[in-house]
């Protein structure tokens, strides 16, 4: 898997007053990837991946996506954004629409697809993350797991080239975390690019490629699942995977 | 009761002139209102400081000087002729003036049910790629207005009370014809104030209940 770099942050800062959240991050995300996120609360982790699609800003530093440098507000930001899916903590499915409609809408309104075939496509994506029948029903008719299957098929409609995890199943029912991890973990072996921000260590263990561990706004150390949980060369990741997995 | 028979016909043409008057202005000042609204909230800082002026003089200014600048400032000063027939210019005139006041309020209204959507769902629309006025007019406002139907509700009604101001442009809608009955059927007033505002509350009531039940309708379940 020596493919092209997809997504690159290249020194990045950013600070919220006195709180340094992201210090000089360099990171590396190639084509068909599935980067693993995780670290104590605080430590950036969502910040970074928010500011991925811009909708962080950041006070210095380049983020590129495929080659492109993020661009300002604007149309262009708009564009980007379309190739860069995002799957939200708190689902954020459009509460006044139907669930086929939430997965059709940017279809239609950003692709400029046909409505037909934006059904259509909305419809199958539905069938592959189990909730075919659901179509017609609103957000709040869906229990948690099942409405964050709903914000990956939207964000799957978008084709996007790599799709943004910010801790998908942190506001889930425990019965209803695998739900959302096993349609993850399919579409991690398709192919699709992925970085995900989660406290899922089984997830990480079984899906990623590469773990990231982010301590205090910083990069701590980066390896495969096995390296990483076999033997963290840092004392932070050492001391983080002894509490979290000693309960 | 005689006299709100006798003149049923010239109360009745009054009522329909008050209810064109609301109906119109209510459609002006929801359109108006929305524009104000995505000024408000637009990123552009000129905008949003244009409308928030806007908003600021026409919700504090009292009605009656509103009608007086657009019948006198606008009308007889300005010259400004929306329609040779003199009942239509001022009927127009009216609408503008009623339209400028009431969009500040329902621009207030849907401000407020802005507030109401979680910021999360405008950015899910943002990371799917829409612009400003597509999140503003898919997401966020269709939301904000279903959350403000009951407030939006009391502004019509108020509306609807508020052509009686009118006549200071020179419509004749309900209130005029009331004080015309008033001076010709001096040993009526009690039956006459009774009769019009009879009619004035058959109109309010049922928009009162109709917007209630929009509102407990259009409700968005999160």
């Amino acid at each position: 898997m020596t493919q092209a770099d997809l997504i690159v942050l290249d020194q990045v800062n950013k600070r919220y007053g006195e709180h340094h959240v992201l210090r000089d991050v360099n990171l590396t995300v190639r084509q068909g990837e599935v980067v693993v996120i995780i670290g104590p609360s605080g430590a950036g982790k969502s910040t970074l991946c928010r500011a991925i699609n811009r909708l962080e800003t950041i006070d210095s530093g380049v983020i590129s996506v495929d080659g492109t440098p993020l661009p300002a507000e604007g149309r262009q930001l708009a564009r980007l954004r379309a190739e860069v899916g995002m799957v939200f903590q708190s689902f954020n499915l459009f509460a006044h629409k139907t669930v086929l409609d939430n997965v059709v809408l940017g279809q239609v309104h950003v692709l400029r697809r046909p409505k037909d075939e934006a059904v259509r496509k909305a419809q199958e994506l539905l069938d592959r993350v189990g909730i075919g029948g659901q179509a017609a029903k609103f957000p709040a008719q869906l229990s948690g797991g099942q409405q964050q299957r709903v914000a990956i098929a939207r964000a799957l409609a978008m084709d996007p080239k790599v799709i943004l995890f910010d801790e998908p199943t942190s506001a889930l029912d425990p019965e209803m975390v695998n739900e959302v991890l096993e349609v993850m973990t399919a579409l991690a072996r398709d192919g699709m690019t992925m970085v995900v921000v989660t406290h899922e260590m089984g997830f990480a263990r079984r899906a990623a490629d590469r773990v990231v561990f982010m301590a205090d706004g910083e990069i701590v150390e980066q390896d495969t699942p096995d390296g990483f949980f076999g033997a963290p060369s840092s004392e932070r990741a050492q001391s983080f995977l002894a509490k979290i997995l000693t309960h | 009761m005689d006299a709100l028979l006798i003149e049923s016909d010239t109360v009745f043409a009054a009522f329909w002139m008050t209810v064109r008057l609301t109906a119109v202005s209510a459609l002006g000042s929801l359109v108006l209102g929305v524009l104000l609204t995505a000024m408000r909230v637009a990123p552009l800082a000129s905008l949003r400081g244009a409308a928030s002026v806007y908003v600021s003089v026409a919700r504090n200014t009292p009605l009656t000087l509103v009608l007086l600048f657009t019948g006198l400032g606008v009308g007889a000063n300005l010259g400004v002729e929306l329609s040779d027939d003199i009942a239509t210019n001022n009927y127009w005139l009216a609408v503008i003036g009623l339209t400028a006041y009431t969009s500040a309020f329902v621009c207030e209204a849907l401000r407020s049910g802005l507030n109401t959507v979680p910021v999360g769902q405008a950015e899910a629309a943002r990371s799917l790629g829409l612009g400003f006025v597509k999140t503003l007019g898919l997401i966020t406002l269709p939301q904000a207005f279903r959350s403000v139907v009951a407030p939006l509700g009391s502004i019509m009604i108020a509306l609807t009370k508020n052509t009686t101001i009118a006549l200071v442009v020179g419509v004749s809608e309900a209130s005029v014809r009331m004080r015309e009955m008033i001076e010709t059927y001096g040993d009526q007033v009690i039956e006459i104030f009774f009769g019009f505002a009879a009619g004035f509350v058959l109109l309010c009531l049922p928009m009162g209940l109709a917007f209630g039940w929009l509102s407990r309708r259009m409700a968005v379940a999160r």
